[in-house]
C-alpha cells in the first residue's frame, strides 16, 4: 500500500464501516469494529510513515487534479491528527462494546454512527478543498448529532436539537463564505485560494463568517452554549468521542484556513479577538465546570474552558518573531492532542465512577477513594494534564506557549496560562476532595468491568506520559506545514 | 450589474431575513424554516456570484445540488428528533425556552 | 423585546458585511468553466453539472450520499429508542386512490425519464429519487401498503444501496491501480449510470423513510386522542418531563404553527 492508496483508504474503510455495521446483525456490529480498526490503524500508520519519509502525499481523487477535483492531501499535521483519532477512538469503541452490553437495541446503531464520524473526520484532516470541508463537516455533525440523540430520552433529544441547530447554523456561516471565496477567486482548492487571495473586503468578509461558524462549532465563548448538555448528557464513550476530537476538527479546519490565509489577510484585530474570546472561555468555562453538580457536566464545562487555550494560537502567532511564532504552533498542536487523550480519558474515568456510584451527582462520590482507587487514578493522571503539571503533555503545551508569550513580550497572554492552570486546579480538586471524604451511608460501590477501567487507565497514561516524549509528535506534525523548517 | 447580480443580492437579503427568523423565533418548526430560507440565500450568493460576468458556470450549480441534499438531509433529521421530542415532552420548544 | 432589537442589529451588520463583500469582489483569476468544457469530453457524460457531480467531484457527491442515509440511520435507531404506536397513517377517501392509481404511473414514469435524462440535459439521481419518494408518500397518504419495509434487512439494505455501489465502484478503481473514483477509461459513461440508478432507488426510498420513521400523529401528547389510539405499547411516553400535555393551553405549544387544532389538558394521562 503506497502512501497515496493509504490516504484514500483510511476515508473507505470507515465508510465500508458504516455500511457494513449497519447491514450486519446486530450480534455482529461490534466484533465487525475489531478487524475495521485494524485497518483504519493501519492505513494511518502506512500513511504517517510516508508523510515522514517522502514529505506531504496526495492523492487526486477520480484522477482529476484540483482546482478541476478534489485531492485528498496529508502532510504531517493532517497525519498526526488521523493517527491521534486511531489513539483515541481505539479505546473509544473498547469501552463501548464493553458500556452497551446492558443498553437497548438502539445501542447498536452507536457502531454505523462510529463508523460515519471516523470517516468525516478522516474526511475532514485530508480535505484540501473548502467546499469538500463544507461537506465532512455536515457528515461530521449529524454523526456527532445522532450519537448525542442515541439515548433516546427526552433531555438527550432536547441536547440533540439544541447541538443540531447550532451545527447547521455553523456550517450554513461557512457555506457563504465558500460561496464569496468562489465568486471572488473561481476556485475551491485551499492552495489555489492561497495563491490568489488578496487582502480586500470580500475575502475578509468571508473568512470572518467562516471563522464564525466554525467557531460556533468549536464552542468558542459565548457560543459555547450547545456543548455541555450535548457532551455532558450522551452515552460515556460518545461523550468521549465529542470531546476529545469531534470539536478539535472544527478548530482544525480554522487553523488550515489561517496556515492558509490568514498570515497574509487576518488583520491582528481579528487574532487578538479570537484570543480574548478563548482566555475569556478558559475561565468562564472552569469557573462553570466549578459549580457542576453533576460529574459529566463538570466535564464537559472542562471542556469549553480547555479549548480556549487553543485559540490563543492566533495573537501568539501573529505579527511575532518567527521563533515565536513557532513555539505557539508547538504549544497549540500538543495542547490539541494532549487535551484529546486526557478529556476522553477523563470522561470514560467518569463513566466508570458514575457506574461505581450508581449516580452522577459529585456529592454521591463521598467514599470512592477507598474504594475505586483505579477509576480514580484515572481520572486524576487526567486531571494533571489538564491543570498542566510537569510531567503531563498539558505541562508541555503551557510551557511552549508560555515561551511563545515570553519570546514575543506578550505579557497578557502568560497571565491566561498561568491563572487558568490555576483554575482548572479548582474543579478537579473539587471532585477529589469529595471522594476523598469519608462515606457515612455506604462502603460499598459497583465494580466497573476490567475493560472499562483499562481504556480509561491507558488514555490517561498516554496524556501524561506524552510530556515525556513529546518532541516526537511535534516533529512529525510539523513535517510539511509553514512551521516544517528549522 | 447585469442579470446575473440580482441572485447574488436576493440572497442576502433571505439570509438576513432568515437570520433574524432564527434569532427571534423559539418554536422549532420555525427555526428550521428559518434555517431552510437562509440556505436558499445561501445557495443563490453561490450561483448568482460566480456567474456574474462570465456566463454559465456549472461548478456552483453542482456545489448547490450537493448543498440542497444535505439540507434536505439535515431537515428531515430535525424533523424526526423534534417530533420525538415534542412527543416526549409535550413542548415545540426548547426547555429553556419554554 | 431586547431579544429583537439585537437580532435586528446582527442582521444589520451581517446584511451590510455581505453587501460590501458584494461590491468590492474582484475578478476570479481561475476560469473552472473552462477547464470543465475543455475536458467535458472524458467525462463520460454530456451535461456539465452531471459530469461535475459524478466526475471531476464525485467524491463530494459520495460524502453527500454518506450524509443522507447517515439521517435515516438515526432516524432508525431514534424509532428502535422510541416505539411508535401502530401506523394509521392513510385517509380512507375513494377520489385520493383513484387519483393516485392515475398518477402513480406516471411518477414513475417521470422518475425513469429524470434518471436517463440526467445524461445529456437537466435532471438526474436527486431528482428521480425525489419524485419516486413523492410517488410513495402519496401512496402512504392513500393508506396504500408499502412493500419493501419488510424484512426490516432488505430495507436496510436497499438504504444502503446508492452509497454502497458508489463506495464498491470507487474502490474498484482504487485497487486497479487507477485513483480513488478513477473510472476506467471508456466505461466512466456506464459506471455512471449504474451509480445513478443506485442512487436514485435509495434516494427514493431514503427520503420515504425520513417521512415514515416521524412518530405517526397518533402518539402526539397534546392531541385530541382517544383512549383506543393510544395503547399500551408504549408506557414510557409523556412521563420524561412530566409535563406531557400540561402545556397545551399555550397555542404556541402545537406542533403545527397555527394553533388551531383541537387540544386536551390531560392528553398526558396514563393509558
Amino acid at each position: 500500500m503506497s502512501g497515496s492508496a493509504a490516504l484514500a483508504w483510511s476515508v473507505v474503510v470507515p465508510l465500508a464501516g458504516a455500511l457494513a455495521s449497519l447491514l450486519a446483525p446486530p450480534a455482529w456490529r461490534t466484533w465487525l469494529a475489531l478487524p475495521l480498526i485494524a485497518l483504519t490503524g493501519l492505513a494511518s500508520i502506512v500513511l504517517l510513515a510516508a508523510v515522514l519519509t517522502g514529505g506531504p502525499v496526495t492523492h487526486a481523487l477520480g484522477g482529476w487534479a484540483a482546482p478541476l477535483g478534489i485531492a485528498l492531501v496529508a502532510d504531517g499535521l493532517a497525519a498526526g491528527m488521523a493517527m491521534l483519532t486511531v489513539v483515541v477512538a481505539a479505546p473509544c469503541a473498547l469501552y463501548a462494546a464493553v458500556y452497551l452490553r446492558g443498553h437497548s437495541e438502539a445501542s447498536g446503531y452507536f457502531w454505523p454512527l462510529l463508523w460515519f464520524l471516523w470517516a468525516a473526520l478522516n474526511g475532514i484532516w485530508f480535505a484540501a478543498d473548502v467546499f469538500n470541508l463544507y461537506v465532512g463537516l455536515e457528515l461530521l455533525g449529524l454523526a456527532a448529532v445522532g450519537l448525542v440523540a442515541l439515548r433516546g430520552s427526552a433531555e438527550a433529544l432536547a441536547a440533540a436539537m439544541r447541538y443540531l441547530l447550532a451545527a447547521l447554523l455553523g456550517s450554513l456561516a461557512y457555506l457563504l463564505g465558500v460561496a464569496l471565496l468562489y465568486g471572488s477567486y473561481g476556485t475551491l482548492a485551499l492552495d489555489g485560494l492561497a495563491a490568489h487571495a488578496a487582502p480586500q473586503a470580500t475575502t475578509q468578509v468571508a473568512l470572518a463568517l467562516m471563522a464564525l461558524g466554525l467557531a460556533l462549532k468549536t464552542a468558542l465563548f459565548p457560543l459555547h452554549g450547545w456543548l455541555p448538555p450535548a457532551h455532558g448528557g450522551a452515552l460515556t464513550p460518545v461523550s468521549a468521542l465529542l470531546s476529545a476530537l469531534v470539536v478539535k476538527a472544527s478548530f482544525y479546519i480554522l487553523l488550515r484556513l489561517w496556515l492558509a490565509l490568514g498570515p497574509a489577510l487576518g488583520p491582528a484585530t481579528a487574532a487578538t479577538l479570537l484570543g480574548l474570546l478563548g482566555s475569556a472561555a478558559v475561565f468562564w468555562g472552569s469557573w462553570m465546570a466549578w459549580r457542576q453538580r453533576r460529574l459529566k457536566q463538570l466535564v464537559a464545562y472542562s471542556t469549553v474552558a480547555q479549548l480556549g487555550y487553543l485559540f490563543l494560537f492566533f495573537p501568539l502567532a501573529t505579527g511575532v518573531p518567527e521563533a515565536a511564532a513557532r513555539l505557539a504552533w508547538d504549544g497549540t498542536v500538543l495542547a490539541l492532542v494532549s487535551h484529546a487523550l486526557a478529556k476522553a480519558a477523563m470522561f470514560l474515568a467518569a463513566g466508570n465512577l458514575i457506574l461505581a456510584a450508581g449516580s452522577d451527582r459529585i456529592s454521591d462520590l463521598a467514599g470512592m477513594s477507598r474504594f475505586r482507587a483505579l477509576s480514580l487514578l484515572s481520572f486524576g493522571l487526567a486531571g494533571v494534564s489538564l491543570m498542566g503539571l510537569p510531567p503531563s503533555g498539558g505541562f508541555a503545551a503551557k510551557w511552549l506557549l508560555l515561551q511563545s508569550a515570553l519570546a514575543s513580550g506578550r505579557w497578557g497572554w502568560i497571565a491566561v496560562l498561568v491563572l487558568g492552570g490555576l483554575a482548572s486546579a479548582a474543579y478537579v480538586f473539587k471532585v477529589f476532595r469529595r471522594s476523598f471524604r469519608e462515606g457515612p451511608l455506604r462502603d460499598r460501590f459497583h465494580a466497573a468491568p476490567p475493560a472499562l477501567e483499562l481504556a480509561a487507565l491507558a488514555l490517561a497514561l498516554a496524556s501524561v506520559g506524552l510530556g515525556l516524549v513529546a518532541w516526537a509528535p511535534l516533529a512529525a506534525m510539523r513535517a510539511g506545514t509553514v512551521f516544517g523548517g528549522g | 450589474m447585469n442579470g446575473a447580480m440580482l441572485f447574488p443580492w436576493v440572497g442576502i437579503v433571505l439570509c438576513a431575513m432568515g437570520l433574524f427568523a432564527f434569532i427571534v423565533h423559539r418554536h422549532l418548526l420555525r427555526r428550521l424554516l428559518a434555517f431552510n430560507v437562509m440556505g436558499s440565500g445561501t445557495f443563490l450568493v453561490l450561483v448568482g456570484l460566480a456567474q456574474d460576468g462570465r456566463g454559465v458556470d456549472p461548478v456552483p450549480q453542482a456545489l448547490v445540488l450537493t448543498g440542497i441534499v444535505v439540507a434536505v438531509a439535515s431537515t428531515a433529521l430535525a424533523l424526526v428528533i423534534f417530533r420525538r421530542w415534542y412527543r416526549v415532552s409535550g413542548h415545540a420548544r426548547l426547555p429553556e425556552d419554554v | 423585546m431586547i431579544r429583537v432589537a439585537l437580532a435586528a442589529a446582527a442582521c444589520t451588520t451581517f446584511a451590510f458585511a455581505l453587501a460590501v463583500a458584494l461590491l468590492e469582489r474582484p475578478v476570479p483569476a481561475v476560469d473552472l468553466p473552462a477547464a470543465v468544457a475543455g475536458t467535458l469530453g472524458a467525462s463520460g457524460v454530456e451535461h456539465p453539472i452531471t459530469a461535475v457531480l459524478l466526475n471531476f467531484r464525485s467524491y463530494d457527491t459520495l460524502l453527500e450520499i454518506a450524509v443522507l442515509l447517515l439521517a435515516v440511520v438515526v432516524a432508525l435507531a431514534l424509532h428502535e429508542a422510541q416505539p411508535d404506536s401502530p401506523d394509521r397513517m392513510g385517509l380512507d377517501n375513494p377520489l385520493l386512490r383513484a387519483v393516485i392509481g392515475a398518477l402513480v404511473p406516471l411518477m414513475l414514469l417521470t422518475a425513469g425519464y429524470l434518471l436517463w435524462a440526467g445524461a445529456t440535459r437537466p435532471g438526474g439521481a436527486f431528482q428521480a429519487g425525489a419524485v419516486l419518494a413523492a410517488a410513495g408518500v402519496s401512496l402512504r397518504l392513500a393508506g396504500v401498503a408499502l412493500p419493501g419495509f419488510e424484512p426490516p434487512r432488505l430495507w436496510h439494505a436497499g438504504l444502503a444501496l446508492g452509497l454502497a455501489v458508489f463506495l464498491a465502484v470507487g474502490t474498484g478503481a482504487l485497487l486497479a491501480e487507477g485513483g480513488f473514483l478513477a473510472y476506467p477509461t471508456g466505461w466512466a459513461g456506464a459506471l455512471i449510470l449504474a451509480i445513478e440508478l443506485a442512487l436514485t432507488l435509495s434516494i427514493g426510498l431514503t427520503l420515504l423513510s425520513l417521512y415514515r420513521l416521524a412518530p405517526p400523529n397518533a402518539d402526539d401528547p397534546n392531541a385530541a386522542v382517544d383512549g383506543s389510539a393510544r395503547d399500551g405499547r408504549h408506557g414510557s411516553e409523556p412521563v420524561a418531563t412530566g409535563r406531557g400535555g400540561a402545556a397545551s393551553s399555550d397555542e404556541d405549544e402545537q406542533i403545527g404553527m397555527g394553533g388551531d387544532s383541537p387540544s386536551r389538558p390531560d392528553a398526558s394521562a396514563p393509558p
